[in-house]
C-alpha cells in the first residue's frame, strides 16, 4: 500500500506502555499480597498496600492505551474486578459465607437485612458472594496462564531454535496433548489429580502450553533467520544466550495479545470446571460454584437472579480480557 | 498426495497409541484401583478388607496382571471392536457409546448447519470493507458473543427463553422421547459461543486478501467490483476459514460437555463427565479414544482441504 | 499548428495521506505532460512519492490517500472528477499498470488463462473462447516460451521473469494508450531484468503506447525513456529530456545522485564516489524553503530556507526545468574539488586460501517420516578455489542462487564444508564450525549483513550490541574501557556518540548499516565479509556507506570479501573479482581483466545486462534467453550451457569445461581464469561490452578510468 512509501519512526507497544518499570513494580505490589491472601490465607492487612497500587496501575494503563477506545473499555472491566478483589475485605459487605435469609429477591429486605442482589437458597448475600467470588478466579486464572506461558515459551524456544531432534520430540508431545479436546483433557487430568486450585494450574498448563509452544516455535523459526541472530551465531554465542537475549525479547510482543485472550479462556475453563464439580471447592464463594449450587434450585423465573448474577459477572470479566486483547492488537498493528 | 495421507494416518495412529497409553498409566495407579473397589463393594466394605482379600479382589477383576499385559490386551480388544464393559451403566461400552454419539451428532449437525453460513456471511461482509461501519459492528458482535462463556449463555437463554417466555423446555433430557423443541437451547448456546470466533477469522482472512496486491491488480484491470469480490477475493479468503471450521469439531467436543450437562442432554459429553466422576474407567478410555480420533481426523481433513483448496501447495 | 493533446497531463498535483499524526503531504506541486508515444521516467529514492504519483494516476490511493488539489487529465478529461464506473472503463483498457512484485500481483488461485481472458471479456465484451485466443497470442508477443503451457499454469508454477511477462501481456491486452510501470524489474535478477527492459522498449513501439517508467535506477531510465522527472521528498526537482538531464543537469540533487553511483569512469583510487550528506527528511519534518537545502553544497542561509521553491525553465524552448534558486549561478562545469583520491594500498600476505571447496546439501523430497525418503543432492558450492590477501578487496559476484550466500555461511562456520580446504592464516576452517572455533579465530573473521532492518536486534540499544562484541572477544574487560571503545567505534563510523543509548528503531537504514559495520570491526578483525551491505539502501546513502566501509578497511588493513550482484559497485571497489553461477566459479581475475575481453560468456552477458547511467557509453546488447536453472536439477556439463549463446552442442551440455588460465599474475600465485570450452581464439576475439560513443570497433574498447 502506498502508505508504506512514507516511513515514520515507529515506537513499539512496549514504549507505548509509557514507563514499563513502574508498571511492573505496581503490578507486583498489587499481585503478591493478593496471591498470598487467596492462596495461603494471610491476614486482611496484606491487602492494604495493594489497593492504592491497583488504582494507580489502572490510571497508568488508561494513559498508556488512550488511543484505543476498545482497549480502554476492556481495561476498565478487568480493573473493576481487580479493584473489587483487592478491596473486598474493606468494603461494607455482609459475610459471604453466612446464611442469613434464604430466597430474598434483589432489592428487598428480609430478616432486617437489605439484600441488594438478593440472597441464595442458603440465605447468603449474593452481592458479597459476587464480589468475593472474583478473587479465586483471578488468582488461579492468572497463575495458571502464567505457568502455561513459562512452560510453553521454554519449549517453544528450544523446539524452534535448536530444531532437529528436539523439535521432533517436543512437537510430537505437544501434538498428543493438542489432540485431546480441551475439556476432555481437563476432565482426565483433574479427575486424576483431584479438584483444587493448584491442580487447575497443572491442568491448564497441559491444555495451554502446547498451543503456546506452537506460537513461540513459529515466531522463533521466523526470528532465527534474521541477520542479528546470524551475527550472534558467528560471534560464537552459546545457544542459551541466543535464546534468552536475542530471541526472547522479540517474541514477547506478539505474545501479549495472545496472553490476554488466553486469560479469557482460562477464566472460562475455571468457571466451567467448577460448575462441573472438578474445580474450586466450597464453601468460599466463586462464580462457577454459585452457578453449580443454584443450577437446580433456581430453575424458576422468580429465582433466576441466582444464576444471572454469576453468569453476568464472569461474562463481564472475560469480555474485559477479550476487548483488551482486541485493543492491544489494534494498537500493535498501528505500530 | 497419497504419501501425505499415509504420513498423517501414521501420525494419527502414533498419537492415539500415545494418548491411550497415557490414559492407561493414569488409571493404573493404586489409588484408582482402590476407587474402583469402593465403587463396587462400598466404602465400608473396602476399609474392612484385609490386604489379602483386596489382592484376591484385584485378581478376580484381573487388575493384578502387569500393566503392559493389560494394555496390550486392551489394545487387542479395541482393535476387535470390544471396548469393555461399563460398571456404572451396566452395559457394553460399544453400543452405549454409539448411542450417545448419535445424539451428540444430531446436536453437532445443527450447530454446524447454523454456524457456518452465519459466520461466513458476517465475516466476509466485515472483511470486505475494513474499518467501515459494517466491519466495526460485526467485529463488536463477534467479540461480545465469544466473550460470554457457554455456561453463561446457557443460563441467559434458559432464563429468558425457557423460564421467562416459556417458549422451549428448560431441560433437554428428553425422557419421554425425542423432542425438537428441547434441541433449541443446546444448539443455540453452542452456535452463539462459536460463530463469533469463525466470523472473526473469516473477517481477518478476507481483510488480508482485500489489501493484497492481486486484488489491486484486479481492480486496476477495470473489473466490476462484484467480479473482484466473487471471483478474485472469495476463493482466496475462504481457504483459512474452511480449515478453522473443520477444526471446530475438536472444540465442539469440549463445548458439548458443559452444554449437555447443563441441559441434561443425554449425549457423549454427559457420558464422559459421569464416567469420569464415577470412575467408570473403560467408558472414560473409550470416550477419550473417540474424542482423540475425532480431533485427529478433523486435523487431517483440514490439512487435506487446505492442500486441495490452495493451488500453491497442490502443485508443488 | 494544431496542438496535440497530451495523453496524460498532471497539473499542480498535490497528494496527501491522512494519518493519525495529521495530514502528510506525499506529493507536492507535481506537473507532467506526456505526449503520445513518449516514454517518461520518474526517478527518485524511497519515500520521494514516485509510486504515489502512479497510483494517483490510476486513482487508487487507498482509504487514506487523496488528491488534495490539482488535476490529472487523461486525453484531456479530468480523472479526479470521474465516477467509479468511468474510472473502471479506463482502467485496464486505456491505462494499464505493471507492478513491482509480479508474484504478488497475480491471483494465486486462478489460472493465468483466466486472469488474462478477463481483460478482453470485461472491456471489449469478447466471449471467453475468443478472449483466451487473444490472451494466447499476447503471450507469444511478450516472447514467452510455450505459451499454451503457461496459459494452463498457476502463477507460482512459473518463474519471476515469466510472471512479469504475463503481467505485461495482461496490461497490453486491450491496447492501452498509457502504460504505467512501477519498478517492474526491481524484484528480478539482472540478466532477467535485461530481457524485460528489452521487451518494454519493443512493446512501446509496437503498440504505440506512452510509457511512464518509475524506477530508482538511473541506468534503467536511460535505456527506456525519452524524458525524465527527478523527484525528491515529494517534489519534482528537475524535469527534462534525458540528454539534457544526464549531461547538463541543473539541480544539485540530480548531480548528487549521479555522483553517488559508481559509473564506469569512477575508481576508488582516483575518483571516489561523492555521497550526498545527511539523509532524506521524513515527510512531516521537511525543512522550510528548499527541501534539499540541508543536504545541499550550495545552500545559502536566508535565501534557500525562506519559501517553497518554484520550478523554473532553464532555457527557452528546451523544456528543461529545475527547482533551484541558484541553478543559474552555480558553475556546473567546475570540477568538484573536494574529492581527494586515495593512495593505492599494497596488498600484503595471503590471508585466506580456499582450495576446491564443496558444499552439498541433501534435500529430501516427499519422504515419509519413518520410511526412506527420495533424497537428492544440491551442489550449492562446487570446486571453489581462490585466495585473498591482506588489505585487499575480493568481490564475489553472481545472481540469486549462485551459491554466494552459502559460501559466506561456510566461511563463517555456520555450516561445515563437504570437502576442500579453507586456510585462514594458519588455521584450517573448512571442517570447523563456529562452535569449535576459538574466540580469537572468530573475532578475526566478522561479517556485515545485507538487510539493515534485520541486522540489529530491535530489543537492545546500539551501545549494548556493540559492547557485547567487545566483551565477548575480550578486546576490553573493564566497563569504562568498553564504554570508551564503543564511543571510539561510533566515531569511526561517523555516528553521534549519543546513538549508543538509542534503539535500532530510531535509526534510518543507512545508520543501522553503519552500526552493523561498527559491530563487525569491534573485535579488530583481519577479514570482513560484507554480504550485499548496501543493496537495500537508497542510492545517496549507498555511496556514503560504501566509502565508509572502504576507509575503515584501508585504515585497518583489513581484507574485505565483498559479496554482491551489482557489477558496477564491484568494479568500483574490488581488486579481484570472482564470478559465480549455479555454485561454480565461471571466471576470476583482476578487476580490469574481468571487465575487458576475453570474457566468460556469462560475464559478458552479466556486464551487458547492467544498466549504465552514462550517455557517453555504448553497450553491446546481449540478452540471455531462458531462466536460471534450478539448483536441484542443474544442467549436465557446463552450468551455463542452457543459456549460453556460444554453446557447442554435444560438448558444453555434456562435459564439465576446463579451467583456462588466460594470464598469470606477476607472483604466479593466481591469474585470470575462465571455466569454458570455447577455444582461446574465440575468447580472445570477443568484443568489449562497453565502448565510448563514437569510438570504432577496432579501437581498444576498455574504458580507462577518467583521470
Amino acid at each position: 500500500m502506498p502508505v508504506a512509501d512514507l516511513e515514520f519512526p515507529r515506537s513499539s507497544m512496549f514504549e507505548r506502555l509509557a514507563k514499563p518499570k513502574p508498571m511492573l513494580i505496581l503490578f507486583a505490589i498489587m499481585w503478591v499480597p493478593l496471591t498470598l491472601y487467596v492462596m495461603f490465607g494471610l491476614d486482611d492487612v496484606v491487602l492494604l498496600p495493594a489497593i492504592p497500587a491497583t488504582i494507580a496501575l489502572y490510571f497508568i494503563c488508561l494513559w498508556a492505551f488512550r488511543e484505543s477506545t476498545v482497549a480502554l473499555v476492556g481495561l476498565s472491566l478487568v480493573f473493576f474486578w481487580l479493584i473489587m478483589a483487592v478491596s473486598a475485605p474493606y468494603l461494607p459487605l455482609l459475610d459471604p459465607n453466612k446464611p442469613i435469609a434464604p430466597f430474598a429477591t434483589p432489592w428487598t429486605e428480609k430478616k432486617e437485612t437489605f439484600f441488594v442482589l438478593g440472597s441464595d437458597f442458603k440465605g447468603r448475600d449474593l452481592l458479597s458472594r459476587m464480589i468475593w467470588g472474583c478473587q479465586r478466579v483471578l488468582i488461579w486464572g492468572v497463575s495458571a496462564t502464567a505457568v502455561a506461558y513459562v512452560v510453553g515459551t521454554v519449549f517453544g524456544l528450544i523446539a524452534g531454535y535448536l530444531s532437529g531432534w528436539w523439535d521432533e520430540v517436543i512437537s510430537f508431545i505437544s501434538n498428543v496433548f493438542l489432540s485431546f479436546p480441551v475439556m476432555v483433557l481437563f476432565i482426565v487430568v483433574l479427575n486424576y489429580l483431584g479438584p483444587s486450585g493448584f491442580n487447575i494450574v497443572i491442568a491448564v498448563t497441559f491444555a495451554s502450553a502446547p498451543a503456546i509452544m506452537r506460537i513461540v516455535r513459529g515466531l522463533t523459526l521466523d526470528i532465527k533467520t534474521r541477520d542479528y541472530v546470524f551475527a550472534a551465531q558467528t560471534r560464537g554465542e552459546h545457544p542459551l544466550y541466543i535464546m534468552l537475549v536475542e530471541l526472547l525479547p522479540n517474541v514477547r510482543g506478539p505474545l501479549i495479545v495472545d496472553a490476554c485472550l488466553r486469560l479469557g479462556y482460562t477464566t472460562v475453563a475455571i468457571t466451567t470446571l467448577t460448575f462441573l464439580g472438578l474445580g474450586l471447592q466450597p464453601p468460599d464463594p466463586d462464580w462457577g460454584l454459585m452457578i453449580r449450587e443454584s443450577a437446580r434450585v433456581a430453575m424458576l423465573w422468580k429465582f433466576s437472579y441466582m444464576l444471572l448474577v454469576p453468569a453476568l459477572s464472569v461474562s463481564s470479566l472475560i469480555l474485559g480480557f477479550n476487548l483488551l486483547a482486541d485493543g492491544l492488537r489494534e494498537i500493535s498493528l498501528r505500530d | 498426495m497419497t504419501k501425505f495421507l499415509l504420513k498423517r494416518i501414521l501420525q494419527m495412529i502414533l498419537i492415539m497409541l500415545t494418548a491411550s497409553f497415557i490414559l492407561f498409566v493414569i488409571f493404573d495407579t493404586p489409588e484408582f484401583k482402590k476407587r474402583l473397589a469402593v465403587q463396587e463393594l462400598g466404602g465400608f466394605a473396602v476399609s474392612a478388607l484385609t490386604d489379602a482379600s483386596y489382592e484376591s479382589w484385584l485378581e478376580k477383576k484381573g487388575l493384578n496382571v502387569p500393566f503392559y499385559e493389560r494394555y496390550s490386551n486392551w489394545i487387542g480388544a479395541v482393535v476387535k471392536g470390544d471396548f469393555g464393559f461399563s460398571q456404572e451403566k451396566n452395559r457394553e461400552v460399544g453400543p452405549l457409546l454409539w448411542d450417545k454419539l448419535k445424539k451428540t451428532g444430531i446436536l453437532a449437525f445443527w450447530v454446524f448447519a447454523l454456524m457456518i453460513p452465519l459466520s461466513l456471511v458476517l465475516g466476509v461482509l466485515a472483511g470486505m470493507k475494513e474499518g467501515s461501519l459494517q466491519d466495526r459492528s460485526v467485529s463488536f458482535i463477534s467479540v461480545f458473543f465469544t466473550s460470554i462463556p457457554e455456561i453463561a449463555t446457557a443460563i441467559l437463554l434458559t432464563v429468558f427463553l425457557a423460564l421467562g417466555l416459556g417458549l422451549v423446555p428448560a431441560k433437554s433430557a428428553m425422557i419421554s422421547g425425542f423432542d425438537w423443541k428441547a434441541l433449541v437451547l443446546p444448539v443455540l448456546t453452542l452456535v452463539i459461543y462459536d460463530f463469533g470466533y469463525v466470523a472473526r477469522m473469516t473477517r481477518a482472512s478476507m481483510a488480508e486478501v482485500m489489501t493484497s496486491q492481486y486484488i489491486r491488480t484486479a481492480i486496476l484491470k477495470g473489473l466490476p467490483y462484484r467480479r473482484v469480490i466473487m471471483k478474485h477475493a472469495l476463493r482466496n479468503a475462504l481457504i483459512a476459514p474452511f480449515t478453522i471450521i473443520v477444526l471446530q469439531l475438536n472444540w465442539l467436543l469440549s463445548g458439548v460437555v458443559v452444554v449437555e450437562v447443563f441441559f441434561e442432554y443425554d449425549g457423549f459429553g454427559k457420558l464422559l463427565l459421569e464416567a469420569a466422576l464415577f470412575p467408570d474407567i473403560e467408558v472414560v478410555q473409550a470416550c477419550t479414544l473417540v474424542a482423540v480420533l475425532v480431533a485427529v481426523l478433523s486435523q487431517i481433513i483440514s490439512d487435506i482441504g487446505y492442500t486441495f483448496l490452495n493451488p500453491r501447495i497442490r502443485f508443488s | 499548428m494544431d496542438e496535440v493533446t497530451p495523453v496524460l497531463e498532471c497539473r499542480d498535483l498535490c497528494i496527501s495521506y491522512k494519518t493519525r499524526a495529521g495530514e502528510i503531504p506525499a506529493v507536492i506541486d507535481f506537473n507532467l505532460k506526456l505526449m503520445p508515444n513518449e516514454s517518461h521516467g520518474i526517478v527518485g529514492e524511497s519515500g520521494c512519492g514516485k509510486s504515489t504519483v502512479a497510483l494517483a494516476i490510476m486513482q487508487y490511493l487507498g482509504a487514506n490517500g487523496y488528491v488534495k488539489s490539482g488535476q490529472i487529465l487523461f486525453n484531456g478529461h479530468d480523472m479526479t472528477a470521474m465516477s467509479q464506473e468511468e474510472l473502471r472503463k479506463l482502467r485496464g483498457s486505456q491505462i494499464a499498470m505493471v507492478y513491482q512484485e509480479p508474484m504478488a500481483s497475480l491471483n494465486p488461485a486462478m489460472k493465468i488463462s483466466d486472469q488474462l481472458a478477463e481483460v478482453p471479456m470485461f472491456h471489449d465484451g469478447t466471449n471467453e473462447a475468443d478472449a483466451k485466443m487473444k490472451a494466447l497470442q499476447m503471450l507469444e508477443k511478450v516472447k514467452l516460451p510455450d505459451p499454451s503451457r503457461i496459459m494452463n499454469s498457476y502463477p507460482h508454477q512459473i518463474s519471476g521473469g515469466q510472471q512479469q511477462r504475463v503481467v505485461i501481456a495482461m496490461a497490453l491486452l486491450s491496447n492501452p494508450k498509457l502504460l504505467l510501470l512501477d519498478e517492474p524489474t526491481t524484484a528480478l535478477d539482472v540478466t532477467v531484468e535485461a530481457g524485460i527492459v528489452e521487451l518494454i522498449r519493443d512493446v512501446a513501439i509496437e503498440f504505440n503506447t506512452s510509457l511512464i517508467f518509475i524506477s530508482h535506477n538511473l541506468g534503467l531510465i536511460l535505456e527506456t525513456c525519452d524524458r525524465l522527472t527527478v523527484m525528491y521528498s515529494g517534489q519534482a526537482v528537475e524535469i527534462g529530456d534525458i540528454g539534457d538531464v544526464f549531461d547538463t543537469m541543473r539541480h544539485p540533487y540530480t548531480r548528487g545522485l549521479f555522483n553517488s553511483i559508481p559509473l564506469p569512469g569512477a575508481d576508488k583510487k582516483s575518483k571516489p564516489l561523492l555521497p550526498i550528506r545527511g539523509q532524506l527528511p521524513l515527510p512531516h519534518e521537511r525543512p522550510t524553503g528548499c527541501y534539499f537545502g540541508p543536504r545541499c553544497d550550495f545552500f545559502e542561509e536566508g535565501r534557500c530556507d525562506q519559501e517553497l521553491v518554484e520550478l523554473e525553465e532553464m532555457a527557452e524552448g528546451k523544456n528543461h526545468f529545475a527547482r533551484c534558486l541558484k541553478s543559474r549561478e552555480i558553475d556546473w562545469a567546475a570540477e568538484q574539488a573536494t574529492v581527494i583520491g586515495r593512495d593505492a594500498v599494497l596488498p600484503g600476505e595471503v590471508v585466506l586460501d580456499i582450495k576446491d571447496l564443496q558444499k552439498h546439501y541433501r534435500v529430501e523430497r516427499g519422504g515419509l517420516f519413518l520410511f526412506g525418503a527420495e533424497a537428492s543432492t544440491v551442489k550449492a558450492n562446487e570446486g571453489i578455489s581462490f585466495h585473498a590477501r591482506e588489505a585487499e578487496t575480493v568481490a564475489i559476484v553472481g545472481e540469486s542462487g549462485c551459491g554466494k550466500s552459502t559460501f559466506a555461511k561456510v566461511l563463517m562456520g555456520l555450516e561445515d564444508a563437504t570437502s576442500g580446504n579453507i586456510q585462514f592464516g594458519d588455521i584450517e576452517l573448512g571442517s570447523l564450525t563456529v562452535q569449535d572455533r576459538k574466540a580469537d579465530t572468530i573475532s578475526k573473521l566478522q561479517m556485515v549483513f545485507q538487510n539493515p532492518f534485520d541486522t540489529l536486534n530491535p530489543s537492545h540499544t546500539i551501545g549494548h550490541q556493540i559492547s557485547r562484541v567487545i566483551r565477548k572477544f575480550g578486546v576490553e574487560k573493564e566497563p569504562a574501557k568498553v564504554e570508551a571503545r564503543v564511543m571510539e567505534l561510533l566515531d569511526i563510523v561517523k555516528l553521534p556518540r549519543d546513538f549508543a543509548k538509542r534503539r535500532p528503531r530510531q535509526l534510518s537504514g543507512g545508520q543501522k548499516q553503519r552500526v552493523g559495520i561498527a559491530r563487525a570491526f569491534a573485535g579488530n578483525p583481519s577479514m570482513v565479509i560484507a554480504d550485499e551491505p548496501v543493496s537495500a539502501l537508497d542510492v545517496s546513502v549507498q555511496a556514503a556507506v560504501t566509502e565508509l566501509l572502504m576507509d575503515i578497511q584501508r585504515d585497518h588493513r583489513t581484507t574485505l570479501l565483498f559479496i554482491s550482484h551489482d557489477l558496477s559497485v564491484v568494479r568500483y571497489l574490488a581488486d579481484h573479482i570472482v564470478v559465480m553461477y549455479l555454485g561454480q566459479i565461471m571466471e576470476q581475475g583482476r578487476t580490469d581483466e574481468i571487465f575487458s575481453p576475453p570474457y566468460h560468456p556469462y560475464t559478458e552477458a552479466l556486464l551487458s545486462a547492467v544498466p549504465v547511467a552514462d550517455t557517453s557509453i555504448e553497450k553491446r546488447k546481449i540478452v540471455l534467453q531462458g531462466e536460471l536453472p534450478s539448483s536441484l536439477n542443474p544442467p549436465k556439463g557446463c552450468p551455463f550451457s542452457t543459456r549460453c549463446q556460444y554453446k557447442i552442442d554435444g560438448l558444453c551440455d555434456m562435459e564439465v569445461p576446463p579451467v583456462r588460465t588466460v594470464s598469470m599474475d606477476v607472483d604466479r600465485l593466481r591469474g585470470h581464469q575462465i571455466l569454458c570450452h570455447l577455444s582461446e581464439e574465440t575468447l580472445n576475439n570477443m568484443l568489449p561490452v562497453f565502448r565510448s560513443k563514437g569510438s570504432s570497433d577496432k579501437e581498444e574498447g576498455q574504458l580507462e578510468p577518467a583521470e
